[in-house]
């Protein structure tokens, strides 16, 4: 059993005949970071409409809501991947599916699309526990003040859950991270990608993945600890994790 | 758009899908699922003990394998796996494993870190007192944890560790990087060789979510009589 370690392999040229492949590696990480951020803010704002529509008085607003989450929680992140990439564009009107298709940055629009709706059921959930958690008298008392339904949401309900559900938050955003490996099946080269297409043209397996692995725990610290910060100021005075 | 919809490539493969395909992704499903509950349970009180470098070490594990994509993971133990088995055994060359036990250590593996967190959240939630009247009466550390801790952590986590197994049961399609014929590999292999994408991905989301959300209520209803 002999593997032959050779760490200056980042160093050398990638068969891209202009970069060394430590750049192949960052060039991934930088399509792993543009992926999951533009997924985030999706998945945020359309998370949060979801997560407020399950709470609304109105039941068949929210059996919609509760809809939209089941789909897309109980079907695998690799089969809708598949569908946005593969059945959307051809389900669309001809035209308007020839022009996806031609779209010059097909496989990142579609990864963002995908762990955007993907990533919003499941903020969806949170901000509902969220809404939920916070005792009824805040609504009462918002709409006792005069506030209409829309604007007890907007500047009472969404702004205290936001700051309740925080450390599940922070989760869901190092889940987006590692979730946005699996755009590499609709040919993203994102981090993963590019360690495997090293490790494939250099045959230094190990090193490869080792330096991916490397470089998403440091991202998971460094997202860990930049939330942690934000967690601390954002937490409600009066709670355990308020000052 | 649907017109052209083939309802027969799904008539002609629909056996294969659930023969081939299926079975492998719930062998690997209830395979990872037991060998994550029993290595996880490990893992737990190792991380629990009062020894400080098992706790470390075990701490440093589960973490590790949290921050670190599944994709990745997998690629990870198919390249290792054969290196690893090579030095078990001292031989020479590193051993063929075969995707199906390199997908079963992975999962495994991937596995137990998730569950261990899991069970850490439930047996935190046990009062102190617990542990302390059981050591009173003379418990020795596994009966403790066997008799007193652990059933009682049970109740609190299943929950959480029939979801997860769930998310388990979906996480296997990603053995298709694998180029395994799992459910998924095997009707994108049918896609492919006939020109379906559409007809096939379509079925199999749509068998993912029955299958998932009757699992979900079967879990629901499991927990209901237990809880």
């Amino acid at each position: 059993m002999d593997y032959h370690w050779h760490w200056a392999i980042f160093g050398e040229l990638s068969p891209d005949g202009v970069r060394p492949y430590w750049q192949t590696l960052a060039d991934g990480l930088g399509w792993t970071l543009a992926t999951a951020l533009a997924g985030w803010v999706m998945a945020l704002a359309l998370g949060f409409a979801i997560g407020a529509l399950r709470t609304l008085p109105s039941p068949w607003l929210r059996r919609l809501g509760t809809a939209y989450v089941e789909l897309f929680r109980n079907i695998p992140l690799l089969v809708q991947m598949f569908l946005w990439y593969f059945v959307v564009p051809e389900v669309l009107p001809v035209a308007l599916g020839e022009r996806v298709k031609a779209m010059p940055n097909a496989p990142f629009v579609t990864a963002v699309v995908c762990l955007g709706f993907f990533t919003s059921a499941r903020v969806a959930v949170q901000v509902t526990a969220g809404i939920e958690a916070l005792a009824g008298g805040q609504r009462l008392a918002a709409l006792a003040l005069g506030l209409d339904l829309r604007q007890t949401y907007r500047h009472v309900l969404l702004p205290l859950a936001l700051r309740i559900i925080m450390p599940p938050l922070t989760s869901e955003f190092l889940n987006i991270i590692k979730n946005s490996s699996v755009a590499l099946t609709i040919g993203l080269v994102e981090l993963t990608a590019s360690a495997r297409a090293m490790q494939e043209f250099s045959f230094q397996v190990f090193e490869a993945f080792a330096a991916a692995t490397v470089i998403y725990v440091l991202l998971n610290l460094l997202v860990t600890a930049a939330m942690h910060r934000l967690e601390h100021r954002l937490a409600l005075p009066g709670t355990l994790g308020g000052r | 758009m649907f017109a052209d919809f083939d309802v027969g490539v799904i008539a002609r493969s629909w056996l294969y899908l659930f023969q081939v395909g299926m079975a492998f992704t719930l062998q690997l499903t209830v395979l990872a699922m037991m060998g994550g509950v029993v290595l996880g349970t490990l893992l737990v009180l190792a991380r629990l003990s009062g020894f400080a470098p098992l706790a470390l070490a075990a701490g440093a594990y589960v973490n590790l394998v949290r921050a670190v994509p599944l994709v990745l993971v997998i690629f990870w133990f198919y390249f290792l796996v054969p290196y690893v088995a090579a030095w078990l055994i001292g031989a020479q060359e590193p051993v063929k494993v075969g995707t199906f036990w390199s997908a079963l250590i992975t999962f495994t593996l991937f596995q137990a870190a998730y569950y261990c967190e899991i069970m850490r959240g439930g047996i935190q939630a046990i009062p102190r007192g617990q542990v302390l009247a059981a050591q009173a009466l003379g418990l020795r550390y596994w009966q403790v944890m066997g008799r007193v801790v652990l059933p009682q952590a049970l109740r609190n986590m299943l929950p959480v560790l029939l979801t997860q197994t769930i998310v388990l049961f979906q996480d296997v399609s990603l053995v298709y990087v694998l180029s395994v014929p799992d459910f998924v590999g095997a009707a994108s292999k049918i896609a492919q060789r006939d020109g379906r994408l559409v007809e096939m991905y379509t079925f199999v989301a749509a068998v993912y979510f029955i299958l998932c959300c009757t699992l979900s209520w079967l879990a629901r209803h499991l927990l209901r009589q237990v809880c």
